[in-house]
């Protein structure tokens, strides 16, 4: 499966190197560099237009930057498509929601998980053996476990355009983890979301990080900085696609730059939590 | 009579319409080479025909042809074209189509074939009062198995999925497994293959000749009328067009001899858009912005 070993915990399991990404003249990433360590929440904070969003999508293969070398597991991954990483099991979220509007909440999440599927036939109890215990396997797993995890029991046959955005964000997440991934792109989660929603989604991802049965190393961008502070173990500090500081969250609340740059006023700091 | 013989062609025409239906909604791209690829289909299995291959065999030797025909074309003309406008694309099917055209001709020539002997008799049988001729009985009924062998396909298989979440939200599609290469080259070649059986179908009604092709474009209004995007739609379009149809070569041809059976369907739709620009089930995507 992975010819590369197993990352131990506390290891890089993602890394990029002097990336450059430009847009015509907009300099979206200006030599930036990322080391995730499995098991980590490791943020990244910035003003709009930093290129946080940019970066996401050059990890998970929608946009290849221009120079500089990204790493899953050791394993360069520059040129692979997003679906082979996603493959290699990096999955994401987006800020702009990209839900399967058409789709019920569980196809949604069905969807996340089709690609461990081996055989092709999906249902339909003419198709006995191998296939059928896969299936049920499968729709164990997505029902009983990421249904529970995110709480959304009571929606799971709505269609998802339909859904309060809050559900929406919630359910995009349960697709990106349905796909079983090692290290998985939260970009803005609790953008949109009210206190208590926030709460939860906050919630949501400490467990998907801690608990034994995900262990999931997430890379998270977020404006609210209550939550980035509290829930994160690294930070990254983007400026206009510049680093401006990446370390331990105290440490990072502390450098001048970094209140100057992103924080601006001290106010801003003050958690909503 | 007039009705029935309409929803039997109807049921053709939505046939075809589905195709036309996957390329829209897994690319967002307007296949104008549809009618040849209708035509090349009734070639390609009148020609398997003539040289003894059974008839429901020649259609399944068909779609083969279908699928390989399919995957080529993705491969060569549109697989460097993702990320380009749509409209660049949609010329492209054009030129695909002129292409075809030629083809066709090189290889076929241009006379008038048969399927010879007839494979199924054009004698009227009947059910309770209802009069219908066998061969448009049988033409519907291998569409609608057809048809409903690729809903099938759509809804229960993981490839299937991977060509709805596509149509649904490509960015998604991609981040989470769906190889896009896979997913183009696959409706491509349901699209040859359902436009190919249309064509062995009407082919085999009428005998073959360009006007099969002509007929492959004639449900452009039926995929129009049912909503670009809808699957229902284009079979509600297509069992509409070929109803009107038959109504306007019964009843208006006397007035406007000629070509009324083929321009009502286009006349019809022109004003109906006026009323419902996005068709009868189009609507969700305005509901959705
Ligand atoms: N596809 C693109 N084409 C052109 N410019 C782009 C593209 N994507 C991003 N940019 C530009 O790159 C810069 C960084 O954008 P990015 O979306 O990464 O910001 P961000 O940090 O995510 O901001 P926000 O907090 O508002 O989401 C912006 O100036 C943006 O306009
Ligand atoms: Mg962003």
């Amino acid at each position: 499966m992975n010819t590369t070993g197993e990352v131990q915990a506390g290891e890089a399991i993602l890394k990029l190197e002097d990336i450059y990404m430009a847009f015509g003249k907009v300099q979206a990433l200006n030599g930036v560099d990322l080391e995730v360590k499995k098991g980590e929440i490791h943020s990244i904070i910035g003003p709009n237009g930093a290129g946080k969003t940019v970066m996401m999508n050059c990890i998970n293969g929608l946009y290849h930057p221009q120079k500089g070398t990204i790493y899953f597991k050791g394993q360069k991954i520059n040129g692979l498509s997003p679906h082979k990483r996603a493959e290699l099991g990096i999955s994401r979220t987006f800020q702009k929601l990209e839900l399967y509007g058409g789709m019920t909440v569980l196809d949604n999440i069905r969807m996340g998980s089709h690609i461990h599927l081996k055989s092709g036939i999906l249902s339909g109890s003419v198709f006995m053996g191998k296939t059928k215990r896969e299936e049920i396997e499968e729709r164990k797993f997505i029902e009983e476990e990421i249904i529970d995890l995110l709480e959304i029991e009571g929606i799971r046959d709505q269609v998802a355009h339909m859904l309060p955005y809050g559900l929406q964000k919630r359910v995009e997440l349960g697709r990106a983890l349905a796909l079983r991934p090692e290290v998985i792109l939260l970009d803005e989660p609790m953008a949109g979301l009210n206190l208590e929603e926030v709460e939860d989604m906050a919630r949501f991802i400490l467990d998907i990080n801690e608990e034994e049965r995900w262990k999931v190393t997430c890379v998270l961008v977020e404006h609210d900085m209550g939550v980035v502070m509290d829930i994160s173990h690294r930070v990254l500090v983007l400026d206009f696609g510049n680093m401006v500081d990446d370390g331990p969250p105290e440490e990072v609340g502390k450098n001048p730059k970094v209140i100057k740059a992103y924080l601006g006023e001290e106010d801003l700091y003050i958690t909503r939590r | 009579m007039t009705l029935t013989t309409g929803i039997m062609v109807g049921g053709i025409y939505a046939l075809v319409a589905l195709g036309w239906v996957l390329i829209y909604k897994c690319s967002g791209v307007l296949n104008l080479a549809m009618g040849e690829l209708t035509l090349i289909g009734a070639y390609v299995t009148i020609s398997f025909y003539s040289w003894g291959v059974p008839f429901v065999l020649s259609i399944l030797c068909t779609l083969l042809v279908g699928i390989i025909l399919g995957i080529l074309v993705e491969r060569i003309f549109l697989d460097k074209l993702i990320g380009e406008p749509i409209l660049a694309v949609i010329m492209v099917t054009v030129g695909i189509s002129y292409f075809f055209k030629g083809i066709i001709e090189f290889i076929w020539g241009t006379d008038i074939r048969v399927f010879t002997p007839p494979v199924f008799s054009l004698k009227p049988f009947s059910i309770g009062f209802l009069k219908i001729s066998t061969v448009y009985f049988w033409s519907f009924v291998l569409a609608i198995v057809l048809f409903l062998v690729f809903v099938a396909f759509f809804k229960y298989t993981r490839w299937g999925l991977s060509m709805q979440a596509t149509a649904d939200d490509e960015t998604a599609a991609l981040s989470l497994g769906v190889s896009a290469r896979f997913v183009y080259a696959a409706s491509w070649a349901i699209a040859f293959m359902s436009a190919g059986v249309g064509g062995a179908l009407l082919g085999n009604i009428n005998g073959v000749t360009v006007s099969v092709g002509y007929l492959g474009l004639l449900v452009l209004p039926a995929v129009v009328l049912g909503g670009l995007n809808s699957v229902p739609g284009a079979i509600v379009g297509g069992l509409l067009i070929g109803v009107l149809q038959n109504f306007a070569g019964t009843y208006l041809d006397a007035y406007f001899p000629g070509g009324v059976k083929d321009v009502f369907p286009f006349a019809f739709m022109t004003v109906f858009l006026l009323f419902m620009p996005y068709g009868i089930w189009g609507w969700v995507k305005i509901e959705r912005m």
